[in-house]
């Protein structure tokens, strides 16, 4: 077992150290060391395959590491954004029912979320009709109906134009002290991660086989991510 | 009442329509229908099995079943071979090895027929009681599994993520359709059951804003398949079980054409 439920220090959501994750004789990643804090947003980048995913997928659980340890805060209470949503169009699945999806709420607690993402006033429409962008705000209501202490949100301004970007990612900082929740927010957007101030964990797509290649880094100033090369 | 076998037919019909319906969206959403085909083929060698232990059809049928479905799961996690693969090798290596053990047992009759398209008109009292009894107990589980495998149909690492065990919850699931197989192959048999799990739902999901309305439409589509099928089998003299499924092709068809001038008009 990797996994340990003890956090020593008091105010981390997430204490990622040193994991890997290997299929086959492959390391998807390796040397991954990561902190959330409670109500602070970390960047996690990197290239496409340098293992975004993987290393989310570790952290929420989904996948086992094969080596390095996760620990999470007792009883923490994660919110998880995926990539992409595809709804069979077999299946009728509405807005407010996808908000049910996994718990029960009422109404008002689901109109309260959907207003926090700006989705109030488009009714009830069945979910294959929404656009890219209303999609991944449905997931965000979706998330944060939960009331979640962490918030995992993979790519959320993919297939979203520029500027929509830009709104995107304002609406997650703004949940992000509205709730005062921890948010680990993948992205491979550079320019929108340089332009903040917060903490960025860059994942390097090579060298992860070679022993004690300094691997990706975690930092505690975003300006100064990503030192490490294999 | 009970004493006419039309009346049994159609209540054991019925029976069946209101599980197949809602069971059966779940087939059409997860895309399960060749899996309920593999439990459909290999439930021959239940029937062999039950034959041959001398107990109840029903029983057999689910036991092997089971056993397939739980052989499924466990060769899909190995994860050496791809999905329809797995299906393939337990579908028709459970119908040959059921038939080539049958050959082995001369003085054992089996009628094939009846076997591969059911024989609803020959359904029995206790028939009835299984259906029904075992029909409540399916729906009352496929209740209380609902939101998880829902959830898991739209996105598995959404339910994962919301602590809902999905896996557990599939595991479940396809005891479940072990259960409403073995019940249903008395009825429409072996080569059609799939039908009646596919055939209501395609029919519901134009009428159906939300999943549990079309869990609803289809059992109601699947009720007047049968009551339709019935009714025709009766009248023309034709055979009972294939009845039942062209009735349901007719009613999804026609359901079609009416829409499509609807929207045609609207327009």
């Amino acid at each position: 077992m990797h996994d340990r439920i003890i956090v020593i220090e008091s105010n981390l959501l997430v204490n990622v150290r040193d994991i890997g994750v290997r299929r086959g004789e492959r390391w998807l990643i390796r040397h991954v060391d990561l902190r959330v804090p409670g109500g602070e947003l970390v960047y996690l980048i990197g290239a496409n395959g340098a293992g975004k995913s993987t290393c989310a997928k570790a952290i929420l659980g989904l996948i086992d590491v094969d080596e390095g340890t996760i620990e999470r805060a007792p009883g923490l209470a994660v919110g998880y954004v995926p990539q992409r949503l595809t709804v069979s169009h077999t299946l009728p699945l509405t807005l407010r029912r996808l908000m049910k999806l996994t718990g029960r709420y009422p109404a008002r607690d689901i109109d309260a979320a959907l207003t926090a993402v700006g989705l109030e006033r488009l009714g009830d429409p069945p979910v294959t009709s929404l656009s890219g962008g209303e999609m991944q705000r449905l997931l965000i209501a979706r998330a944060l109906i939960h009331r979640p202490d962490l918030m995992v949100l993979d790519e959320p301004a993919q297939g979203v134009d520029l500027a929509g970007a830009g709104v995107l990612h304002d609406l997650i900082d703004g949940i992000r002290r509205d709730l005062g929740c921890g948010v680990l927010l993948i992205s491979h957007d550079l320019q929108m991660v340089m332009d903040s101030d917060n903490d960025v964990v860059v994942l390097l797509p090579h060298e992860h086989d070679a022993p004690h290649s300094a691997g990706p880094s975690a930092t505690a100033d975003g300006r100064d991510a990503g030192t490490a090369a294999g | 009442m009970l004493d006419d076998f039309l009346v049994r037919a159609l209540l054991a019909g019925v029976g069946l329509a209101l599980v197949t319906g809602p069971a059966g969206c779940f087939v059409v959403w997860r895309h399960l229908a060749y899996f309920g085909e593999t439990i459909a083929h290999s439930a021959l060698l239940g029937v062999v099995l039950s034959l041959v232990l001398r107990i109840d059809l029903v029983i057999g049928i689910f036991a092997s079943a089971c056993a397939v479905t739980l052989l499924m799961f466990y060769l899909r996690r190995r994860g050496t071979l791809p999905a329809d693969t797995v299906l393939g090798l337990l579908a028709h290596g459970g119908l040959a090895v059921g038939l080539v053990t049958l050959a082995f047992f001369p003085n054992i009759r089996v009628d094939l027929t009846a076997l591969l398209f059911g024989d609803i008109l020959a359904v029995s009292r206790t028939d009835l009681a299984v259906i029904w009894g075992g029909g409540a107990l399916v729906l009352v589980v496929l209740g209380r599994i609902w939101r998880p495998l829902l959830a898991a149909t739209v996105n598995v690492d959404l339910a994962t993520v919301a602590g809902m065990h999905p896996e557990r919850t599939r595991l479940i699931f396809g005891l479940l359709m072990a259960a409403v197989i073995a019940v249903a192959i008395k009825i429409v048999g072996i080569l059609l059951i799939v039908a009646l799990l596919v055939i209501p739902p395609a029919t519901a999901r134009r009428f159906a804003s939300s999943p549990e309305q079309m869990a609803v439409a289809a059992a109601l589509a699947g009720v007047i398949a049968i009551a339709g099928g019935l009714f025709a089998s009766a009248r023309l003299d034709t055979p009972s079980g294939p009845s039942i499924v062209v009735a349901a092709l007719l009613l999804f068809t026609v359901t079609r054409l009416r829409l499509l001038r609807g929207s045609r008009t609207a327009r």
